[in-house]
């Protein structure tokens, strides 16, 4: 017997895998449309900027930093102002916007590398920009990498030049790295709770469903058979958005990617479910859809604070943000892998996706309808 | 054991506002083939419904292989087989596919039961790599049944399994009934097709959701009360409108390329009356004939009675 339900659950499966691979439509949005959000942000973010006014105050004037502020003045990125300033005229220049950058050379900057083999540059970015900001922090950092490796090949001196970076008004940097989680929670959401809703209720239109009901087959193998291949798609695509995420936008997973996997399958049931409650309401797949986009995707964009910060709105919008799944999720998330933080961090935040993937999965077994009507 | 029982089967929809089985009361023998014919929304769909456990009925209780529709709902699905009126296999999957599928979520293989559906299939088989959806209308009847069948099924559910199939192929798939009646398959079919009514053992006639008579389709035909005569002219379509206005007529519709006509008294000289009206129309090439009532005959002649008790009562 236990024979026959696991032959009957991996032709079902399979059955599953067939209706995906054959329709485009369905390709294309399981795939395409993670691939084009990453791809869309990642655009935004890697943006080429020229010639940005940055200020470099060279206390040093030696050998090392006049080359390495030459290579600067040669960037075509940076439209370089020399000037020595202190550091509230380096302020007030950032917050008025007429620099994006200061450079600051220390008065003994050569001496140090040579003696001690190794120096510091203090770099002061407005964050405000937090694209640009970045942006700017890594064109300088390799323009110093250059330096480096061209002083190894000629003094044979390991030469390590560290650049202090500061990033002002914004210091962790909102609004860069973190449209990947947020990306992630969309994504995940879409693809679980919309496919899923919308490939039970195509069973109903086609009256595939009728069959099913009158077969020995039990409900709970027909949930979990329709689940298994958008939890299996879902790891995949996130698997892509990760390997994007570091190979394309540079942005590193810092912490654990078993916790961060182990997470998303916690939060991707919790959609599966979500998507199986909307397909017991909905008739056409057309309303499914309409469905998981209204209730699911707004709700993902809106209250997460990936797009808008929670903290500033309405007191009501707060209070419905607490039963959005995605809040939780891309804060373990942004915590996990932003900020490389294991699961102690995260253990509330844990507990309270657990708590309503359980209360969700509860009302789905519930109101399995087993009849027609 | 009777193969199924219906004891006044009631079942509405829309909060009982509409009532589509009005108590449904037959039974069926092992390996009876059984039709219940009535034209659409006479209430086929919901009986089958209540009978394959997908709906619950309001009232009355029935049994499909010794077992109850609504307590044993997880017996009866384990031996029944059942084809809904519209074609309901995965279009996007292959012949072989969707008759792997469903043998193995009823716990079966097509080689374990191949030679129940050999017939049928040897004629789909050249098409196996093709998509369900990509099929004829005959052909989709033919996978579907091979897919309804495929796990031996004690009791098959045929829902109106010829509607949008050509003539050809409808008979084709009454002979496979045949053949499956042989195996001893007890089959329930439905149609609103009276010619295919003829092919059954028994027929429930059902109108409004009320069966207005059980019997074999010999038996059915020879309960018409009265005589029945066939008419025909030149100018049928002025014939139909002369037999109507006639006096006499009790009711006069057109089955093929005659006029069927019932007189309201069946007297001697009844036809040769009607011929002196018809002459005095007009009408040339007269020919007036009396035939054997058919199922349909007596389908519209017992709810043309049906309709009256109606317009009385109200």
């Amino acid at each position: 017997m236990k024979n026959a339900v696991w032959k009957q659950l991996y032709a079902f499966i399979q059955k599953e895998f067939y209706h995906v691979f054959r329709d485009r439509k369905t390709l294309l949005m399981l795939f395409g449309i993670p691939i084009a959000q990453v791809l869309l942000f990642g655009f935004v973010l890697s943006n080429e900027i020229k010639n940005s006014k940055i200020v470099v105050c060279d206390y040093a004037k030696d050998y090392a930093s006049q080359e390495i502020i030459r290579k600067i003045e040669a960037s075509k990125y940076f439209n370089v102002q020399k000037a020595t300033l202190t550091h509230d005229q380096i302020e007030a220049s950032l917050r008025s916007g007429d620099i994006k950058m200061a450079v600051i050379f220390p008065a003994d900057f050569y001496s140090d590398l040579s003696h001690l083999n190794k120096a510091q540059i203090q770099v002061i970015a407005d964050a405000s920009d937090p694209n640009t900001a970045t942006t700017l922090s890594n064109y300088l950092t390799s323009i110093i990498n250059d330096y480096q490796a061209e002083a190894l090949a000629q003094t044979k001196k390991p030469y390590s030049i560290i650049p202090q970076v500061k990033m002002l008004y914004n210091p962790e940097l909102l609004g860069a790295p973190n449209f990947v989680p947020g990306v992630m929670a969309l994504v995940l959401m879409l693809i679980c709770a919309m496919m899923t809703a919308v490939a039970i209720v195509k069973e109903k239109e086609m009256g595939t469903m009728e069959i099913l009901l009158v077969s020995p087959l039990k409900p709970y193998l027909v949930i979990i058979a329709k689940t298994i291949p958008y939890l299996l798609i879902s790891l995949l695509n996130l698997a892509a958005i990760l390997l994007m995420s570091v190979f394309l936008l540079n942005l590193a997973i810092k912490g654990s990617v078993i916790l961060l996997f182990a997470e998303s399958t916690l939060f991707i049931i919790s959609c599966l479910a979500l998507g199986l409650l909307i397909s017991v309401g909905s008739t056409s797949q057309m309303s499914a859809m309409m469905t998981s986009q209204m209730s699911l995707m707004l709700p993902t964009m809106m209250l997460t604070g990936f797009m808008f910060p929670i903290e500033n709105m309405p007191f009501w919008m707060q209070g419905i943000s607490y039963i959005v799944p995605s809040r939780y999720y891309y804060t373990i998330v942004k915590a996990v892998m932003l900020e490389g933080l294991g699961f102690t961090a995260i253990w509330r935040e844990t507990l309270v996706l657990a708590g309503i993937t359980l209360v969700l999965v509860v009302i789905n077994v519930r109101s399995f309808k087993i009849r027609l009507a | 054991m009777k193969a199924i029982t219906l004891d006044n089967i009631t079942k509405t929809y829309d909060k009982g506002k509409v009532l589509a089985v009005d108590k449904a009361s037959f039974e069926l023998e092992q390996g009876e083939t059984f039709g219940l014919i009535g034209p659409d929304g006479a209430g086929k769909t919901s009986i089958f419904r209540v009978l394959t456990t997908l709906l619950l009925p309001d009232g009355g209780n029935a049994t499909v292989a010794g077992y109850d529709v609504v307590k044993q709902y997880e017996l009866i699905r384990n031996c029944i087989g059942y084809m809904p009126g519209r074609f309901s296999l995965y279009q996007d999957l292959t012949v072989e596919e969707n008759l792997n599928f469903f043998a193995t979520i009823f716990n079966t293989s097509i080689e374990e039961n191949y030679e129940l559906i050999k017939d049928i299939y040897v004629q789909i088989e050249p098409f196996k790599t093709r998509r369900a959806g990509k099929l004829s209308g005959g052909m989709k009847q033919k996978l579907a049944l091979c897919c309804a069948l495929i796990h031996k099924p004690v009791v098959l559910f045929l829902d109106e399994p010829t509607t949008g199939v050509d003539a050809v192929s409808r008979v084709e798939f009454w002979e496979m009934l045949k053949r499956l009646k042989y195996q001893g398959i007890t089959i329930l079919v439905s149609t609103p097709y009276m010619d295919e009514a003829a092919l059954c053992d028994r027929i429930a006639l059902i109108e409004g959701g009320k069966i207005l008579s059980i019997d074999s389709p010999a038996n059915t035909v020879k309960k018409y009360p009265g005589k029945l005569f066939a008419v025909k002219s030149a100018n049928m379509h002025r014939l139909l409108h002369d037999l109507r206005d006639y006096e006499g007529t009790r009711s006069c519709f057109t089955f093929g390329d005659s006029m069927h006509l019932s007189f309201k008294q069946d007297s001697d000289n009844a036809v040769s009356t009607l011929t002196n009206y018809l002459t005095g129309k007009g009408q040339q090439q007269l020919e007036i004939t009396e035939i054997p009532a058919g199922i349909e005959d007596y389908f519209i002649r017992i709810t043309e009675k049906q309709n009256e008790q109606h317009s009385h009562t109200s």
